[in-house]
């Protein structure tokens, strides 16, 4: 029996008490991070008092509807995760390093570091972050004054943080699956596992899935309705090709991961038989649903980043994108593509050689499209006016980098050589190789060339410049050394191991996680030297890269309006005309008052009841699970019966605010690609063409 | 057909002003939900049907005996039944019949959604008391993470009619409730073409020899 009023929920669960019970290194390092956890918490919780903050963070941001402020929400959560995820990474290699024979953790906790860094580094550092960017960039890209649903995407934030929280949580109280990011059941299921550690995982990931199912309605339905006028679908940016492809992803395969772990949870809460060994259970019903969900999921996580590449790398070179229409069919082919290769997950469960023949050679062909974007982006480079600012060097690293990934992605796609180096090393060296050039870079990349249309000021190039060859560098010595090992037969997931000859490599590796470690402190050195010098680094103007799209056509930072007249667009590159036809910076003819949505505090309720939720449901609270899924259910009802949901902002503001940015851009000098990263860059640039002039189109 | 339709499905119609151009990215969205719902449904779908063999029924108890198909005909009845006043309901709101009108055909949706509901309550405790459940085997872990499910929907979409009708007595027939309407019977339907898929491969499909 457990408790009525806390459930399963004792002393015991609490980190602190476990590591004074039983204090070996591996438990002190599990209460350290749990105080790492608590002290961060509350030192959050003083700032905010110290410095009175509770007021504007509410009512700026947690109660608002903008997508630009829920999108840097979005940002910040998967900075904070990535620290995480990025520590354990550090932990986890560092255990390797020692572990010939032995090393300092204990299995359990080993297999908890490898499934909490896989759950976080996708779920609430990959995920949220391209959310993030998407929801930022995509209105101002497709000239809209917000996304569809701006409440709805206010929902989709609170969801993905309940996700996070409850990860972090599971740091403090109780402990989190052993599973790996997969969490593949019987071993999850109750007979294995009984404690709360794969509810944890269950709950995180359906609460934030449904956001994330959410998101991708709301991205969709921006996408299709809410183009400005003559923004025909093929006028937009590639960026906003790829967020159709994701969007389109996440509709169709998030619901199998949300329907996987129901199952997992009805298996292991009401003793259903979907997934357990015995009474007619198929775990491999698990594993196709998993994947079906999973594969799909990673192209959700690069095909916005190619997006971001396909931005980058033309505004660097000051040229438009080399074959556009190409770039958009290979996009939709990796899409459609992403749906029919799931099963070269496993390719070792025992289906026949004909079935792993036809998916491997469907994982191959996604080959083909990726080789059209990389040849299309060289090709934009060549004799382009380049420039090797820091998102360019992320760019470079992803050239050379993610070929490799791909290419080893190709021979593990052959079933013959995946039954080789199935469960090895150089599956983790694979996908870390797509995961962290291809996207992480992207990111980082998108970070840094869209940071100054958020806040009016560019990043600091040089600790910019030193955190991204750190992160080539550290990749490159983490993760190439796994790929030998795991040729060497080195299993994955090996807390330990006997073989003295793996011993040099995970030295190596280890290295490169130190180095992988300076590169993320240069990204908080970076953020913390840009904030001090915002006064030199400003450019409120809007266009310090000399870009292409509507969205460096306003203000840095936008209003929250974002356009004082929408746009009325002409052609692909819209901006990149209107500044060499002179029609760039003009005074409309009239301004109109505009509707905007009111603030709301929905998104915060939701969160806080969907993480009540998730923690009474982790340690069997019934009492709070059902008093919070009630309270969640009638606030979201109580909230459709507001009719006031809009205000107007007057036209004589618009206008006045409007009128005053175009004089100080009057004023302003302009600068060329010279002095990008001067202090003269206030965000005017100088419309500039490489040396031989573009064919006209 | 005055202005073109805007959506899938039912438009209002110009001469709803606001609520018919209102309606375009709102029930464009929910047509997306749907889609995404009926992923859900399939996946649930094929599980049910990997399930659906003597391995999964782990000797246990089979779909001959614990189901009833009279009952369940007659479910399917008032279901479809259900979709038809739903229809009206829609009509009526189109048509600007009133909300009354709206009202009294929302009323009988909802009367029958609720009395499928209770017979359907009403053969799980059947099966229950077969031995019917989910602990018993994959096959009836299968079938209640299928059916309920569907009935959970319908739940939801009774409460949804609830909410409704009270948001018409409150606020009276704004834009906002209109395009609402319009959703809700997206849903409803939906549901009506789910069971409609239920009774086929779940009730025939498991009686058949």
């Amino acid at each position: 029996m457990t408790d009525p009023i806390f459930g399963r929920l004792d002393l015991s669960s609490f980190a602190f008490v476990r590591a004074f019970d039983n204090p070996t290194v591996s438990e002190l390092i599990g209460a350290g991070a749990a105080m790492a956890v608590v002290l961060g918490g509350l030192a959050v919780l003083v700032i905010l008092t110290w410095f009175r903050l509770w007021a504007p963070l509410l009512r700026v941001w947690l109660t608002s509807v903008d997508h630009k402020r829920i999108g840097i929400m979005y940002c910040v959560l998967a900075l904070v995760m990535l620290t995480r995820g990025v520590i354990e990474g550090v932990l986890m290699r560092t255990q390797q390093a020692f572990g010939l024979h032995g090393g300092f953790l204990t299995p359990d906790h080993f297999s908890e570091l490898f499934s909490t860094h896989g759950t976080i580094m996708i779920f609430f550092v990959a995920m949220p972050f391209i959310a993030g960017v998407i929801n930022y960039v995509l209105p101002l890209q497709i000239g809209a004054r917000d996304m569809a649903f701006p409440v709805m995407n206010q929902i989709s934030l609170g969801l993905t943080a309940t996700g996070a929280a409850l990860v972090m949580l599971s740091l403090v109280v109780g402990e989190f699956s052993t599973g790996g990011w997969a969490n593949y059941p019987p071993y999850t299921g109750a007979d294995f596992q009984p404690g709360p550690g794969p509810d944890y995982w269950i709950w995180s990931i359906v609460l934030a899935g449904i956001g994330t199912t959410l998101s991708g309605i709301n991205f969709a339905v921006t996408i299709y309705k809410g183009r400005a006028p003559g923004m025909s679908f093929l006028r937009m940016p590639i960026f906003c090709w790829t967020v159709i492809c994701a969007s389109i992803i996440m509709i169709f395969a998030l619901p199998p991961l949300t329907v996987a772990a129901l199952m997992l949870a009805a298996d292991r809460y009401l003793d259903f038989h979907f997934f357990t060994n015995d009474l007619g259970g198929n775990m491999m019903n698990y594993v196709n649903l998993f994947w079906l969900f999973g594969h799909p999921e990673v192209y959700l996580l690069i095909i916005p980043c190619y997006g971001m590449f396909s931005e980058i790398v033309p505004t660097f070179s000051g040229k438009r994108i080399y074959g556009y229409m190409s770039m958009v069919y290979a996009t939709m082919a990796i899409a459609v593509l992403s749906f029919c290769v799931w099963l070269h997950h496993f390719f070792t469960m025992g289906q026949s050689a004909n079935v792993n023949a036809a998916f491997g050679i469907a994982s191959m062909a996604i080959a083909i499209p990726t080789g059209v974007k990389i040849y299309n982006w060289v090709a934009t480079i060549f004799r382009g006016r380049i420039r090797m600012t820091v998102p360019m060097i992320y760019v470079v690293g992803f050239f050379y980098l993610f070929t490799v990934g791909g290419l080893t992605g190709v021979m593990l796609a052959n079933p013959v050589i995946s039954y080789q180096v199935h469960n090895t090393l150089f599956l983790v060296a694979h996908f870390h190789n797509v995961i962290i050039p291809g996207v992480l870079f992207g990111l980082l990349a998108a970070y840094h060339y869209w940071f100054p249309k958020a806040f009016g000021f560019r990043l600091h190039e040089g600790w910019g410049r030193r955190a991204a060859l750190l992160w080539i560098a550290g990749f490159s010595f983490t993760f190439l050394p796994l790929y030998w090992l795991g040729l060497q037969g080195m299993p994955r997931r090996s807390v330990t191991f006997s073989d003295p000859s793996f011993q040099p490599f995970m030295w190596l590796a280890f290295f490169g996680a130190a180095l992988i470690l300076s590169a993320l402190t240069c990204i908080c050195i970076q953020l913390w030297v840009s904030i001090r010098q915002r006064d030199r680094l400003a450019a409120p103007l809007g266009d310090p890269w000399n870009g292409r799209s509507l969205e460096w056509s306003i203000p840095s930072p936008p209003p929250a309006y974002n356009f004082a007249v929408i746009p009325q667009v002409t052609q692909r590159d819209e901006f990149t005309d209107a500044k060499a036809t002179g029609r760039a910076y003009a005074e409309p003819e009239a301004y109109e008052d505009i509707e905007m949505p009111n603030n709301t505090a929905i998104g915060l309720i939701v969160c806080v009841c969907a993480t009540a939720l998730g923690l009474a449901l982790v340690f069997w609270i019934w009492w709070l699970a059902a008093l919070s899924f009630c309270a969640m259910v009638a606030a979201l009802i109580g909230r459709t019966f507001h009719t006031e949901t809009t205000h107007i902002i007057p036209a004589a503001e618009i206008a006045a605010d409007h009128r005053a940015w175009l004089a100080r851009v009057g004023v302003a000098g302009a600068v060329n690609r010279l002095d990008e990263t001067h202090e003269r860059n206030a965000g005017l640039a100088i419309p500039e063409r490489p040396a031989r002039a573009e064919p006209a189109e | 057909m005055s202005g073109g339709n805007l959506h899938p499905g039912l438009n209002l119609g110009d001469h709803h002003g606001k609520a018919h151009s209102g309606a375009e990215a709102v029930v464009f969205g929910f047509w997306i939900f749907l889609m995404s719902d009926v992923v859900i449904f399939g996946l649930v779908f094929a599980s049910y049907l990997t399930a659906a063999n003597p391995m999964g029924m782990a000797g246990g108890t089979g779909p001959a005996e614990a189901f009833d198909l009279g009952s369940v005909f007659a479910q399917t009845v008032i279901l479809l039944a259900s979709s038809l006043t739903f229809g009206f309901a829609t009509l009526a709101l189109r048509h600007e019949d009133g909300r009354r009108a709206i009202a009294r055909w929302l009323a009988v949706s909802l009367f029958l959604g609720l009395g499928f509901l209770t017979l359907e309550m009403r053969d799980f405790a059947h099966m229950i008391e077969v031995g019917a459940v989910p602990q018993r085997s994959g096959y009836w872990s299968a079938f209640w993470g299928l059916v309920p499910l569907h009935g959970l929907h319908l739940a939801a979409g009774c409460l949804w009619i609830v909410v409704m009708l009270a948001q018409m007595a409150t606020l009276g027939l704004v834009p906002a409730v209109k395009t609402r309407l319009l959703r809700l019977g997206l849903f409803w339907h939906c549901l009506d073409l789910i069971w409609v898929a239920v009774f086929s491969i779940v009730y025939l499909g498991g009686l058949m020899p």
